[in-house]
């Protein structure tokens, strides 16, 4: 029998007794493309971070093909938020994607002449080749974003976990990003990726998963994407909703 | 005789401090270190009043202990709803309290100068020898500084990967598996290590200094991990130069001439750094501003 990438059953998780996730339960088919979007403060990241084991859930299980998460890391490549970090870290491009090797390298080997050729392809991957030794506060937004990208893709994982990854990049580095998550789904890999802007929804995703603390709706995008559940995510927030009031939730010009 | 002992307690101290004054800078924990080189007081004093000696040994293991403890109740209480600078201050200056209070209630069985602790006396230690595998004429200072910079170096040197992850970004380093919380409080442990080492030599205020100082100038002049902690090093091995010959000049206080150095270089890199100075900066501006006018 064959596990889902991420199976993830009645997962609650708190902030100071506030619930930020309620009851959430879903299971990604591999192969898959999926976004999860959902209003400021619906809980996307607190999902990803909790599925991770970076935040402490207050019950629930997720399982990772077919097995806990604490044994399957090795599986998972994962994309924190880019103002997660201090870009004035002091180190280059190259050492930040060599930090997607870490996880593969145990507790006292340190990254060789292979990790760092991995390192290199994988910059190259996302067209940042030329930046290797660049100090990584000299980069650009959307240049952090795809060194990220690129430490991720040196975990040489089969689920992703990318949260935000098209927040404030420009135009040329989300057509990169879509294109190499495009990619990776070729290779049969499965990429959940935290998204906010609801106009490319359509296109680029085969499947999406809508929350606003609990799980609103979640399928593939033709079915799930739909004016009705939209308007019960976002509540009133989204106004221009009512304004269109048919199926297609969000008319191409809106972008 | 005594200048080589006084400039190698230094040097040794002020290496110590920059190792790890690097990873709580990078971390934006400078205060933390403040926080802790005050709070392992009562550790010292509790380990004195159950070992009844002035043993490295015990005080090591005092300091070491109640380092964490610090560490766990600035969190336990930032955790709790109340602010991260508040909670270092209630926390630090607690702990140092009830070490002043447990040390002025067993003054006399304590032989321990509470302005020694919180000014050292480098000039001293020299004179405090004690005999380690039959060798008799090296001062105690030494012995548990030296012993400290190795645990130090060697802890570091381990698992430098797990250390830089946990510093640039703990969430990546948590997701990949690597025990960040451990790491945190081994960091925090040595960290009271080196600050108890150092007590006798600088003194529980001046070591700060030496923590976050030649760190600060380093970050200032590299762009690279690795060559931060060396210049770090070397910055702090020359504050101790510099200012114990200062000081010999001036016949003033040999830590007070140490850290006034430190900060010295610190003030050089800031307007000199070839690129983070305020003089390079300028000229930068000026031919950017130059060339805009010319055009």
């Amino acid at each position: 029998m064959s596990h889902s990438p991420l199976a993830v059953k009645g997962l609650s998780a708190a902030y100071q007794k506030k619930a930020v996730l309620d009851n959430v339960s879903f299971e990604v088919e591999e192969g898959k493309l999926m976004g999860i979007i959902g209003p400021n403060g619906a809980g996307k990241s607190t999902l990803i971070k909790t599925i991770l084991g970076l935040i402490p859930r207050l019950s629930g299980e997720v399982t990772v093909f077919g097995k806990p998460y604490s044994v399957q890391r090795k599986l998972i490549g994962y994309v924190p938020q880019r103002e997660s970090v201090d870009w004035d870290f002091p180190t280059n491009a190259l050492d930040v994607v060599l930090m997607g090797r870490y996880g593969r390298l145990g507790w006292f080997r340190r990254p060789g002449a292979e990790d760092k050729r991995i390192a290199m392809e994988c910059l190259a991957k996302v067209g940042m080749a030329d930046y290797a030794s660049r100090q990584i506060s000299q980069l650009s937004g959307g240049q952090q974003q795809r060194v990220f990208l690129a430490r991720a893709l040196a975990q040489d994982a089969r689920l992703y976990l990318m949260d935000e990854p098209f927040a404030g990049v420009d135009a040329a580095t989300e057509k990169a990003i879509i294109t190499l998550l495009q990619e990776l789904k070729k290779q049969g890999k499965t990429v959940i990726v935290v998204h906010h802007d609801l106009a490319t929804v359509k296109e680029y995703f085969d499947s999406v998963l809508l929350l606003n603390v609990t799980l609103q709706a979640y399928g593939p995008t033709d079915a799930a994407f739909t004016a009705a559940n939209l308007h019960r995510t976002y509540g009133g927030r989204l106004g221009f909703l009512e304004r269109l009031g048919h199926d297609v939730p969000l008319p191409a010009e809106s972008r | 005789m005594s200048d080589f002992w006084i400039l190698l307690t230094g040097s040794m101290v002020a290496a110590c401090c920059a190792i790890l004054g690097v990873f709580l800078v990078l971390r934006r924990m400078s205060l933390v270190g403040d926080a802790i080189s005050h709070s392992v007081l009562p550790g010292i004093a509790i380990a004195f009043l159950m070992s009844g000696t002035r043993d490295s040994a015990f005080m090591l293991i005092g300091a070491a202990v109640l380092g964490l403890v610090t560490v766990f109740l600035i969190q336990l209480f930032h955790q709790s709803g109340v602010q991260s600078d508040a909670s270092i201050g209630i926390v630090f200056t607690a702990l140092f309290a009830v070490g002043v209070i447990l040390i002025s209630l067993n003054a006399r069985q304590v032989d321990l100068d509470l302005d020694c602790v919180l000014y050292g006396e480098i000039a001293y230690t020299h004179w405090n020898t004690i005999t380690v595998l039959g060798i008799d004429y090296v001062p105690k200072a030494v012995w548990m500084l030296g012993f400290t910079l190795v645990l130090i170096v060697l802890v570091i040197g381990l698992f430098y990967k797990q250390f830089k992850l946990c510093a640039f970004d703990p969430a990546l380093a948590a997701a990949v598996g690597i025990p960040v919380a451990l790491f945190h409080y081994l960091l925090m442990g040595m960290v009271s290590m080196a600050t108890v080492s150092s007590f006798e030599s600088v003194g529980a205020i001046l070591v700060v200094g030496l923590l976050i100082i030649p760190p600060s100038t380093a970050y200032l002049l590299t762009e690279k991990l690795g060559t931060m902690i060396w210049l770090s090093i070397v910055i702090g091995v020359a504050s101790t130069f510099i200012g114990y010959y200062a000081a010999v000049m001036l016949d003033a206080s040999i830590a007070g001439c140490m850290v006034s150095a430190a900060l010295a270089l610190f003030i050089l890199a800031f307007l000199f750094s070839p690129s983070q100075g305020i003089v390079s900066r300028y000229v930068s501006r000026r031919r950017a501003a130059l060339r805009h006018t010319a055009s």
